[in-house]
């Protein structure tokens, strides 16, 4: 009896914790107050900014992660190696994240370039942190596809790259859109390597969350009314993933959890 | 009629694959799972490396998608996200064949609600809708229930004698084997022990693994030369055969050279060999009896005559003609 008090005490705190701050954003200023904020320019100009990088990284994401989810899916020497270094980012602190890539790419960096606190460094800082998540859940999902398949459709007359289009992709396709879902909402709300490689320029590399933290200090009710705008995208996304994982059988169960 | 033919090297996990082979109407090769069956069917899609040329022309170098093979796979390998039609469509005109293997009324199914006889015809149909010039059958009657497998082993023979093309399958099952191709070829660890028409085989087995792979009794012992060759079995009986052999044999007898008895019969152009009723298991419209190393079939009117039970003493009895020696 009180073991059981107990452990619904401890689920009750919990669940609190972590459903007050949301609750809060949207208690505080009344819906249709917090609504008209989004008309306020830094708002727009932050959505403006975020919105084409996160489509133009998550398109480098697609055409540069597929295949090399789909090399790295095939056996051969040294591929747990290059996997794991596909993988570093998802556990890497964005701000080292941030650090790195001025390193590589900054005006002292390996690489010369004038890239830092422009567009094209948002872009960059979104694709290194969020592509991880794609190419390993889209490893796994290659991975799944059958190689009797494969090989069948190579006797049946079909050369790799029609094979690749015609039976693997379509095969592949939810676990690939379940881990593009998951890029996606890191590529959007990421800030660490964001503020240190590109900055927090409004209209040219403010993106919503670098919107919300420039925001709060100024215009708490426009910090809030972006900030519940993304609560509104994540959750959407985050049912969509939910929704996929429960119509398809695809692999990946394992990037959320068995209730997905 | 064309010809296939393969010159195979090729290092598998536990030995090496080597084997030379001619193909031109039905041949199968036989053997227990892992023997590299199925590696030598690959080698001829172009799947694995080996040296193969059909009809003159040199395969070798050409990827698999240029061999023209129709491969039907184990599994059978259909397209789960494409329906019937479209996994037959993926290899080329369907034309009328989803109506020559009554599949057309399944045209817009998928091929996970399909049953393994409907699932087979599809692979069938799929393998010919790619024009080939050569097929190749993995396995083809192992992933069916019994019932349906006699059926199906009709139906495929009638259709390899319709396409006449050169074919090469793999199986694990002689009767099968012997059902479906006009040449059975044995392989064990990569090695072809022994390629002959299925009756050649039973008659004339080259060594005691081809005998006991066809389904015969295999006896060791030693034999001494004489006006019959004279076996003292292992385990103590004495038995006559009309080959020459000296040494440690094997006796090969078919269980259908074997009669039973329940006294021991005064013939002594008869051998015998005594021993207890292990089983008896009624097959079709056979029985088989198990006495002591040596299976025997016998009619169910003569099991039932006998009162063939488990545990009984028994009499195996063969004439010395209707035994084989053979290496061991």
């Amino acid at each position: 009896m009180i073991r059981r008090a107990l452990l619904g005490l401890a689920t009750l705190v919990a669940l609190g914790f972590l459903a007050l701050p949301i609750v809060a954003i949207f208690a505080r200023v009344p819906p249709g107050r917090l609504a008209a904020q989004l008309s306020n320019g830094v708002v727009t100009d932050a959505l403006v900014v975020s919105l084409k990088t996160t489509l133009i990284a998550q398109a480098l994401v697609l055409l540069l992660g597929t295949p090399t989810a789909y090399a790295l899916s095939h056996r051969f020497r040294g591929r747990s190696l290059l996997v794991t270094l596909v993988e570093l980012p998802i556990v890497l602190p964005p701000a080292v994240a941030g650090i790195g890539l001025l390193a590589a790419l900054g005006r002292t960096g390996l690489i010369h370039t004038t890239v830092p606190f422009t567009q094209t460094a948002v872009v960059l800082a979104v694709a290194f942190v969020s592509s991880p998540l794609y190419v390993r859940q889209a490893i796994a999902a290659f991975e799944a596809v059958d190689e009797n398949l494969v090989a069948a459709s190579r006797t049946l007359g079909s050369g790799p790259v029609r094979t690749f289009f015609r039976v693997v992709l379509p095969l592949a396709r939810g676990g690939l859109v379940a881990g593009e879902a998951l890029a996606f909402a890191r590529g959007l709300g990421e800030f660490g390597a964001t503020i240190m490689f590109a900055g927090s320029l409004r209209g040219v590399t403010q993106t919503l969350p670098l919107a919300v933290y420039s925001e709060f200090d100024v215009n708490f009710d426009v910090a809030l009314a972006v900030g519940g705008l993304l609560v509104l995208v994540s959750a959407a996304l985050l049912i969509t993933l939910k929704w996929l994982a429960s119509t398809s059988t695809s692999p990946f169960r394992f990037a959320l959890s068995s209730s997905a | 009629m064309a010809r296939l033919d393969l010159d195979v090297s090729l290092p598998l996990r536990a030995f090496e694959l080597r084997l030379t082979l001619a193909v031109e109407r039905t041949v199968a090769l036989v053997g227990p799972s892992g023997a590299g069956k199925s590696s030598v069917l690959k080698v001829v899609a172009g799947l694995l490396p080996g040296r193969v040329e059909f009809d003159g022309e040199d395969w070798t170098r050409l990827p698999p998608e240029r061999r023209r093979v129709g491969f039907v796979f184990q599994d059978y390998a259909l397209f789960p996200h494409l329906s019937v039609r479209a996994n037959v469509a993926y290899a080329g005109p369907v034309g009328d064949l989803l109506e020559r293997f009554r599949i057309a009324e399944l045209a817009d199914a998928r091929p996970g609600d399909l049953s393994g006889g409907e699932r087979q015809r599809v692979a069938l149909a799929r393998a010919l809708a790619r024009r080939p010039d050569v097929l190749l059958l993995d396995e083809p009657l192992a992933a069916l229930d019994a019932h349906t497998k006699a059926r199906v082993r009709g139906e495929l023979s009638e259709l390899l004698r319709d396409v006449g093309l050169p074919t090469l399958l793999v199986t694990h099952d002689y009767e099968d084997a012997a059902a479906l191709a006009g040449e059975v070829g044995v392989l064990v660890d990569g090695r072809l022990r022994q390629l002959a028409a299925p009756a050649e085989l039973v008659a004339r087995p080259r060594d005691a693994f081809v005998a006991s792979f066809t389904g015969a009794n295999l006896l060791r012992g030693r034999a001494r030369r004489g006006e019959l060759t004279e076996v003292v079995l292992d385990g103590g009986d004495r038995i006559y055969s009309t080959d020459d052999a000296d040494g440690e044999v094997g006796v090969v007898v078919y269980p259908w050279e074997v009669s039973v008895a329940r006294a021991h019969a005064d013939d002594s152009a008869l051998n015998v060999v005594r021993g207890e009723i292990g089983s008896v298991v009624e097959i079709g419209n056979r029985v088989r009896v198990r006495i002591g190393a040596v299976t025997a079939e016998v009619t169910p009117a003569s099991a039932a005559r006998l009162e063939l039970a488990r545990g009984g003493l028994a009499y195996a009895t063969f004439k010395a003609t209707g035994t084989r020696l053979v290496p061991l």
